[in-house]
């Protein structure tokens, strides 16, 4: 099945509520090697003017894929996982995430485009704290290969 | 010290790092992460979709290659955009494991927004796995 390109510009309703947890932010900051302190001590954090640890700045992805799954997952979207390959990743940080932050994804699909035979797929959730303010937009674009390619 | 614009030249390299990749690794970044695609993990399946093997997530890849910029900044907040494209699969081999080569040097400096631009060369076997990866971060004049 093609990707459907009728998906180009939808907006989704607001996401579940992610709750920042400093375990979290631990395990993604030793997964990758990220070994600045205030990614897992708190005193550390606040030295540096923060009231919980701080997270690594690709950190927003598992929120952001959390949110994108109700689009890549949806069968009538036509996106065969088997055939999906990362094109490029964008992370804009209006403030940093801590531990303690209770955000909310917003998803927006941006395009769905054809060229030859991949299709290109452009993503991207908008993270907002309790408040409503602007936390980090993170934009991701899925290369999909056609049936032949 | 932190380090701060004045510091710094267009072209200076500012930080270079070599981070070891297994599949113990992927098993922890996929937990981590809560991405659970086999191809980062099941050699069978990587294969079955044409894959020469397991490779790593491109997000532990870009993940990974900006540890060396907030190490160098002082501060992980200090990062306020990312972006990488992901030009070639890391493959990850099994028994052993893929060596990810990071340099970092200075791109661009915006004295305007307080901000420097970060060039990342991310490397493995001598072939450049992310192309345009670019940290801005923000700094002290």
């Amino acid at each position: 099945m093609a990707v459907n390109t009728s998906y180009a510009g939808r907006v989704y309703p607001p996401g579940e509520v992610y709750e920042v947890s400093a375990e979290k932010i631990r395990e993604l900051a030793e997964a990758t090697a990220s070994t600045h302190p205030a990614h897992t001590d708190p005193a550390a954090a606040r030295a540096l003017g923060y009231r919980g640890v701080v997270a690594p700045p690709t950190f927003a992805v598992v929120i952001a894929q959390r949110a994108e799954a109700a689009y890549v997952q949806d069968p009538d979207a036509g996106i065969d996982f088997s055939r999906v390959v990362h094109a490029d990743e964008r992370f804009t940080h209006h403030r940093p995430i801590v531990a303690g932050d209770r955000l909310t994804p917003t998803l927006h699909v941006d395009s769905v485009t054809e060229r030859g035979p991949l299709a290109m797929v452009t993503t991207r959730v908008e993270i907002a704290d309790d408040d409503g303010a602007p936390v980090a937009t993170v934009v991701s674009t899925l290369a999909v290969r056609g049936e032949d390619a | 010290m932190s380090p701060t614009l004045a510091d710094l030249e267009v072209g200076q390299e500012v930080a270079r790092r070599t981070i070891e990749v297994d599949r113990a690794r992927l098993v922890r970044y996929a937990g981590a992460s809560g991405d659970f695609n086999p191809i980062h993990w099941n050699e069978r399946f990587a294969r079955e979709v044409g894959l020469p093997g397991v490779i790593a997530h491109g997000m532990w890849t870009m993940g990974a290659a900006v540890g060396v910029v907030t190490e160098w900044a002082g501060d992980p907040g200090a990062v306020v955009d990312y972006q990488t494209r992901f030009a070639r699969p890391v493959v990850v081999p099994d028994p052993g494991a893929a060596q990810v080569e990071v340099t970092a040097t200075v791109g661009a400096i915006d004295p305007e927004t307080s901000t420097a631009r970060i060039d990342l060369a991310v490397v493995v076997e001598g072939q450049r796995v992310l192309a345009k990866a670019q940290a801005l971060v923000r700094l002290a004049a």
